[in-house]
């Protein structure tokens, strides 16, 4: 199994109290599969993709990716894991503004030691990037930048790629493109995928969907 | 009704980022107050000035004094009044009441020459029989008046306007017997037009001297130089502090684009929104100006001692060593502030302004550094370079030569981004590491936020360079001039010419050489200045500091064909060896050379001593130099002193001459000095600032990194590398910014100053101390957000992708 979470809590200290988002998650996810996660605002899909991504640590509960628990990681290990292992496509505030498209496209591979110079020309024909290479993101559009985002993570190849409404901002054409693409993409790299969405259409296209209420999956 | 509520939201900005604020207060009282304190200093100064001026002695050009300090005798006034002398006795002293101290100036008006009293000219109907007669009136300053009148003898009192403060000018019969000093003189008066004929003063009264007085028009003119200086660092520090007050009201307004816009499309007016930033900004230039104020007063009062001190040493100008909080401080001190954080607001304050009501928040930063912005400013920088080429070769006078440093200085500050830019972008394309490009282009993408720091620092560190090379070269050159200049080991000077031929006997076959050093009060080429004679020496031909020298020059000085003279007045007249100058009001020599002189203001030539006691017989001939083996100096200075009776300033060895010059010249730039470092505080404080405003904003750049596998450690210390990566190169534009700054002190600033012009020496150890002050500091300043960074919850970055902006 590439992704199995068991048991997974996680609650915020707020003003008003402990707010408790994650009430033990379970949830698993092969190689090459293809899953959705949906839920009504604020029931924690975006907590959950940060834990699995490594980002933020868990109350309780286990995560491994591809053999690893995630939970006795230490900073430097985490940062190791979302270099080499984990491709995530954030809805906003993904690119690095300082560098050109072409630099922003080969970044991640870099960083993973896994640069590929003919698949990241491929890819930013198929995304329709060859135009764009050396303009800087600000100069892109919302759903330029977001196939740029997605170009980016799968350069590096990871093997799971976390997506938190990768086409929130777009209109319902250019994200049914967007979609088709990276699926077909993301089927030749042989990763699994991980999408949170609102989209009950962009839901239908994976293999599997779940849901997520009162900090639970069914 | 909408400005007030358009302020409360306005200023709620501040209270949400008190840090913020309070960069903003600290910069602006930083600038007023280095500027105030520097204002208060020159205005001490000068008021000093205006009361020596107002008071008695100045006046005269020439005094009579006691060699050795004692009250002369109302004899020794007689003798000299019936040799044909006009003079004016003068009794000074000081008497206290009730914890007051006052000073006692009593004067004799009837003989006292009538261009001299100046403090009795204000009043129309002045009585001057009451002022002669027992009970007597007095003039005194305002501040003593109620203490003057409980005095016993004193019938009136008279507040004069040009009396300086805390004296009683008073008829000098009232004077002895305040003071208890009668028949007693401190010093007489030279009437300025003497009698034809009238006895030698070394005949009719041996015991006495003549002094010249320095006079006020001569350090009004020599100060002037020293105050330009002090006003220049008040102004470089003043602009310094700007910087920071720039760059956090630049932040401050970016950061309400979007309240600003939607105040508007909730229906307040572009004017009420105006105004409501005006009156905002107005606030804060109170707060911090009046902060400023009393800042500068610290300032003030911890420099003016050093000041008053240089200003006694170099100019003898005298300068009481404490400060006196002025009501008009407040004001100048306001209006400073006020207009400062005016000009610093103006762009930002019009950009947001101009901003349509519906525009996108635009990307900030990078557009800023586009090339058709680098083009402009390369374009103005080049252009004040001509100027300042142009004022360098046309222009004269020291207020030119200051401009041509400050041009020099804000061409470079506004290059500076760009310069680094380019260098960071040749390092981008070199970078082999993904990290390490990105390393390179987010530094180039921070330059917009962080160069006005940069930019202070520029100055700052220039500055630092430029002054400290000045005084390190200036301090070389003028111990190796001493030591020229000081051949001799010993300078004696006898109690009458009687005594001085009789030593001179007894030093035949004791001394190597005994050199006169005569000199006399005349005009050289229509100015007041000094001639001095010698006599062919070996010790002038081998140490004398000569500039220029015409081949036989020292043959043809010898045989009294020609003259030497001071670098100040070869400059000032435009003289070359070779040219003929005209010395005594009418004996005309060409000049054989130019040596230097430093130290010293005025015009002065040295002739053959046996031409000199031609052209003026009475010269007094009582100073010499003696040449000893220096191993024998000690013991032939204690056997003259054992003999002749001559100690204290009449006998002193070369060591402690030059100590004593070294520690005037120290004293003299300590201020220099102190300024230099506050102003480099300063720069570093806006770093420090400037760093701090922009880590508020880093978030949402560094937490892509972060996400895609570097850990905050690695974030936090590539920020901090960052910080002490730009100060570097900073420096090193910083370098021969201030060298270049060093030669336009050495070579046009002293030379308009004070008629000098310096050769250069470079101090590379100084500069390595330097870089490391800097970066230490830049490495202090950057510390702290990078730790922060480093301590960041990483719930915080994640936020960074959960909202929304
Ligand atoms: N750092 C935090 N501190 C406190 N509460 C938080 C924090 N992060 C998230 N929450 C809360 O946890 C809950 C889940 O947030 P999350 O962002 O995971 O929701 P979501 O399902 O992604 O919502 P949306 O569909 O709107 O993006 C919300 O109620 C949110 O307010
Ligand atoms: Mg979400």
């Amino acid at each position: 199994m590439l992704l199995s979470v068991k048991n997974l809590k996680k609650s915020f200290i707020t003003e008003e109290g402990t707010l408790q988002v994650l009430r033990g998650v379970d949830l698993e996810l092969a190689a090459g599969e293809r899953l959705a996660l949906t839920g009504e605002s604020g029931c924690g899909k975006s907590t959950l993709l940060y834990l699995i991504g490594a980002l933020e640590s868990f109350d309780a509960g286990e995560i491994w990716m591809d053999g690893v628990p995630l939970g006795p990681l230490n900073d430097r290990q985490r940062a190791d894991l979302r270099r080499t292992s984990v491709g995530i496509v954030f809805q906003q505030f993904n690119l690095i503004p300082s560098m050109t498209v072409a630099h922003n496209l080969r970044f991640h591979a870099r960083l993973a030691g896994r640069e590929d110079a003919d698949w990241i020309n491929q890819l930013s024909q198929r995304l329709g990037l060859t135009k764009f290479l050396k303009a800087y993101p600000e100069q892109l559009s919302g759903g330029q930048q977001q196939r740029v985002a997605i170009g980016r993570t799968l350069a590096a190849r990871p093997k799971l790629i976390l997506a938190d409404e990768p086409t929130g901002n777009l209109d319902e054409k250019t994200s049914d493109q967007v979609i088709t693409l990276m699926l077909q993409l993301v089927e030749e790299t042989g990763a699994g995928l991980l999408v949170v969405t609102h989209s009950s259409r962009l839901a239908e296209r994976m293999d599997r969907s779940l849901l997520l209420t009162s900090g639970l999956v069914s | 009704m909408t400005l007030p509520i358009a302020l409360r939201v306005l200023w709620s900005h501040w209270t949400y980022r008190p840090l913020q604020f309070f960069t903003l207060l600290v910069g602006l009282s930083l600038a007023t107050g280095l500027w105030t304190g520097v204002q208060a200093i020159n205005t001490e100064a000068r008021s000093s000035y205006d009361q020596a001026r107002a008071a008695l002695l100045p006046q005269a050009r020439q005094v009579l004094q006691r060699r050795d300090g004692q009250p002369i005798a109302v004899a020794t006034y007689v003798a000299l009044q019936q040799s044909g002398w006009r003079t004016s006795p003068v009794l000074e002293g000081k008497i206290s009441i009730a914890s007051t101290t006052i000073n006692v100036t009593g004067v004799d008006l009837v003989s006292m020459p009538r261009s001299m009293n100046r403090w009795t000219s204000g009043e129309n109907s002045f009585d001057l029989a009451g002022f002669l007669t027992d009970p007597y009136s007095v003039i005194v300053s305002a501040d003593i008046a109620e203490q003057a009148a409980t005095l016993p003898g004193v019938a009136k009192v008279i507040v004069g306007k040009n009396v300086p403060s805390a004296t009683i000018m008073t008829d000098i019969g009232l004077a002895e017997r305040l003071l208890n000093k009668s028949g007693q003189i401190s010093r007489l008066i030279v009437a300025p037009q003497q009698p034809v004929l009238q006895t030698e003063l070394q005949v009719a009264a041996p015991q006495l001297e003549r002094i010249n007085n320095q006079s006020a028009a001569d350090i009004d003119r020599l100060t002037d130089s020293f105050h330009l200086n002090l006003s220049a660092f008040g102004m470089l520090a003043f602009a310094v502090g700007l910087f920071i007050v720039q760059g956090t009201i630049n932040l401050a307004f970016e950061q309400r684009r979007t309240m600003c816009r939607t105040l508007r499309v909730l229906g307040v007016s572009l004017r009420s929104l105006a105004l409501a930033l005006l009156v905002e900004l107005l606030l804060i230039a109170v707060i911090a100006g009046a902060a400023g104020v009393v800042l500068g007063y610290f300032i003030a009062a911890l420099l003016l001692p050093d000041v008053a001190a240089t200003l006694r040493g170099l100019y003898g100008a005298q300068v009481t060593g404490d400060l006196s909080f002025r009501a008009g401080w407040w004001v100048t001190g306001l209006a400073i502030a006020i207009a400062g954080t005016l000009l610093a607001s103006f762009w930002s304050l019009q950009k947001l302004l101009r901003m349509p009501i519906l525009a996108a928040a635009q990307p900030r930063a990078w557009a800023l550094m586009t090339r058709r912005s680098t083009f402009y400013r390369m374009l103005a920088s080049g252009g004040l370079l001509v100027i300042a080429v142009a004022l360098l070769l046309w222009g004269s006078g020291l207020v030119v030569a200051f401009s041509i440093v400050a041009i020099c200085l804000l061409a470079a500050a506004l290059i500076l981004p760009d310069a680094i830019a380019f260098l960071l972008g040749a390092f981008e394309r070199f970078a082999i590491m993904p990290v390490s490009q990105w390393f390179w282009a987010d530094t180039r993408q921070q330059l917009p936020g962080l160069s006005l720091a940069l930019m202070a620092l520029l100055l700052a560190l220039a500055a630092n360079i430029g002054v400290s090379t000045m005084v390190g070269s200036f301090r070389l050159t003028f111990a190796g001039w001493l030591d020229q200049r000081l051949a001799a080991e010993l300078y004696v000077r006898a109690a009458n010419e009687a005594q001085s031929i009789k030593l001179r006997d007894w030093l035949e076959g004791r001394a190597d050489a005994v050199l006169p050093v005569w000199n006399v009060e005349s005009s050289i080429e229509g100015e007041a200045g000094r001639i001095y004679g010698f006599s062919d020496h070996a010790t002038y031909r081998n140490f004398w500091p000569m500039l220029e020298m015409l081949p036989d020059g020292w043959d043809d000085v010898a045989s009294g064909r020609a003259v030497l003279i001071n670098e100040q007045l070869a400059r000032r007249h435009g003289v070359s060896p070779g040219d003929v100058i005209r010395l005594a009001e009418n004996q005309d020599l060409p000049v054989a050379g130019i040596y230097s002189d430093y130290g010293n203001p005025r015009p002065q030539a040295m002739i053959n001593v046996d031409l000199l006691t031609g052209w003026f017989p009475n010269v007094v001939k009582t100073r010499f130099a003696i040449r000893v083996d220096a191993a024998r100096s000690q013991v032939l200075a204690d056997e003259i002193r054992q003999k002749f009776g001559l100690k204290g300033r009449n006998l002193v060895d070369q060591a402690s001459i030059k100590q004593r010059s070294l520690e005037i010249f120290e004293r003299t730039f300590t201020v220099t000095q102190a300024l230099n470092i506050l102003t480099l505080t300063v720069a570093g404080f806006a770093i420090f600032t400037s760093l701090l405003t922009q880590s508020t904003m880093r978030l949402p750049q560094l937490a892509p990194i972060w996400a895609l596998g570097l850990t905050r450690r690695q974030l936090a210390g590539l920020e901090f590398l960052r910080a002490l990566l730009l100060a570097a190169l900073t420096m090193i534009f910083a370098l021969p910014l201030g060298l270049g700054l060093a030669w336009l002190l050495l070579s046009v600033v002293n030379v308009e100053a004070f008629g000098w012009r310096l050769p250069m020496f470079l101090f590379v150890s100084d500069w390595i101390l330097l870089a490391c002050y800097g970066l230490v500091a830049t490495a202090l300043a950057a510390a702290i957000p990078a730790r922060r960074f480093s301590n960041t919850d990483p719930a915080e970055l994640v936020k960074v992708f959960a909202h929304e902006r």
